[in-house]
């Protein structure tokens, strides 16, 4: 574990000596308070718009945070060749993949958090309640869908040749089934066969990222989820990126590091 | 004694996508024992298999044949890098670290107790000749002083034996000096030092013993003095002889 640790508080700094990284914290802030102080002629559906589109913002900026972070860190070390003084050390290459998981994972959490932070206190002050519960459960569902993104984008980089493809691809899969994951089953009902049990076998082998937002329960303010919801999607989001990292340490185990 | 290098019949071949050639035979049938308190000499042109020997060492490649051991342990277990430190040719760390970050980082991946850390940081430190600059990142570093944070990191672990990968390429006489000293002083603590090297003046300084590898076969191998009395003459001479370098006379 102390391997693990060590290696993901490098990829932490790394991060936080990043300038791009406060770049986006900055903008992403930004926003957040300017569209979550707007309180336009007091109209509610206004305002709840506004949230709606802070917290998709906030999505969208951890997972570009997250898929960036992520997208660098194995071809970084291959290309720069810190790989070989870590690996001629008492050092795994699967010791290598969770500690780069586990470092991108907590440096997207901490990214997260600094943005509910501004968003709740945004909020709060004109709407003069902090909704803990709510934020809490909104913000641990968004750390758990990045778990299985930060994997998938692990595997990604492994298996594609520059971290510019990794990034390109990963974002552009994410979108993909945040937008139209859900809605595969619907389509493949339409569908004729070969094309109907195709459509249903990616349905229910992508991991459902839409399940992960529970934007609508801050915003519409329809009380807390259940926490056994809760529960099982962190078995969901830990069984993908379980599956995930796995995969990676296979691709990764017997890869030439040799540039 | 054990040796503690060990290898026998190492054998490591590479895909190429030469045209007519789909292997190429790296090190072809390698046989090498290090004692204890010996300082090594690994020596070969370019290209003659002394760096992927040290990759199978380090467990970087996976040989195709034979058997490589460090302190009897088979080099694919981590456990058989527990003893050892490695300075690869070029710097290769994290360039947003400090240098005291970096030896924390290193430290904390040997599971060095906590309380033993910081002496060692500023022990190896002092004997590097960077605390003036330990709070600086690597990415202002000269050339020198990255490659005197790389012998620092490579002594974190106060290692049995140690891997050398060309310690002076790129350095001014004053560094290269350094890290003769650096080694002369390991050497008398009783450590094991492999190091490869073009520069066989110092080779012949610092190394008790010596191999000479070519296109990939071990061509000589032999303590450093017998092979001076030997040939009668100095090692780059007998380098150049076993090589089989014909000076161009049009020059």
């Amino acid at each position: 574990m102390n391997v693990i640790l060590a290696i993901a508080n490098v990829v932490i700094k790394e991060l936080y000596r990043r300038k791009d990284f406060y770049v986006l914290l900055v903008l992403t802030a930004v926003i957040t308070i300017l569209m979550a102080s707007a309180n336009i002629f007091n109209d509610d559906k206004v305002v709840g718009y506004l949230k709606e589109t802070c917290l998709r913002l906030i999505w969208l900026s951890a997972l570009v945070i997250a898929v960036g972070t992520a997208a660098r860190q194995i071809p970084a070390e291959i290309e720069q060749r810190t790989i070989f003084p870590l690996l001629a050390k008492p050092v795994t290459r699967w010791q290598v993949i969770l500690g780069k998981f586990v470092g991108c994972w907590l440096a997207s959490g901490i990214a997260i958090v600094v943005f509910y932070a501004f968003l709740m206190v945004v909020s709060a002050s004109h709407e003069h309640e902090w909704r803990l519960l709510n934020n809490f459960q909104c913000l641990w569902m968004e750390w758990m869908f990045l778990a299985i993104v930060i994997s998938m984008v692990l595997l990604g980089s492994v298996v594609f040749a520059a971290p510019s493809s990794t990034l390109t691809i990963t974002l552009v899969v994410v979108l993909g089934i945040l937008l139209l994951g859900e809605n595969l089953n619907l389509v493949a009902v339409h569908q004729a066969e070969p094309v109907r049990s195709l459509l249903y076998v990616v349905y229910f082998s992508i991991p459902q990222f839409s399940w992960f937002y529970l934007g609508d329960f801050v915003v519409h303010k329809i009380g807390s989820v259940e926490w056994l919801y809760i529960f099982l999607a962190s078995l969901y989001s830990m069984a993908y990126s379980a599956f995930f990292l796995l995969t990676t340490w296979v691709c990764f185990r017997r890869k030439g590091l040799n540039k | 004694m054990l040796p503690i290098i060990d290898i026998s019949g190492l054998r490591v071949e590479y895909r190429t996508q030469a045209i007519g050639q789909t292997h190429k035979l790296a090190v072809d049938g390698l046989d090498l024992q290090v004692m204890p308190g010996e300082v090594f000499g690994f020596l070969g042109p370019n290209g003659a298999g002394k760096t992927t020997t040290m990759n199978v060492l380090l467990g970087f490649v996976t040989p195709s044949g034979g058997t490589a051991k460090l302190f009897g342990t088979d080099v694919q277990q981590p456990i058989a890098r527990q003893r050892i430190g490695y300075l690869p040719e070029l710097t290769y760390y994290y360039k947003f670290l400090t240098a005291e970050e970096i030896l924390r980082f290193y430290a904390k991946i040997f599971k060095i107790p906590k309380a033993e850390v910081e002496p060692r940081i500023n022990q190896l430190l002092k004997l590097v000749e960077l605390e003036h600059a330990r709070k600086r990142v690597i990415k202002g570093y000269s050339k020198g002083m990255q490659q005197r944070v790389g012998l620092a990191q490579a002594l974190i672990n106060n290692p049995d034996l140690l891997i050398l990968d060309e310690p002076t390429s790129g350095l001014d006489p004053i560094g290269r000096m350094k890290v003769r000293e650096i080694i002369q002083r390991l050497k008398n603590e009783g450590k094991t030092v492999l190091f490869s090297s073009h520069e066989l003046g110092e080779v012949e300084t610092v190394c008790d013993r010596v191999a000479i590898l070519h296109q990939g076969k071990l061509r000589v191998q032999g303590r450093v003095n017998d092979l001076l009395k030997e040939y009668q003459t100095n090692l780059e001479q007998i380098f150049l002889k076993i090589i089989g370098y014909q000076p161009s006379i049009a020059i």
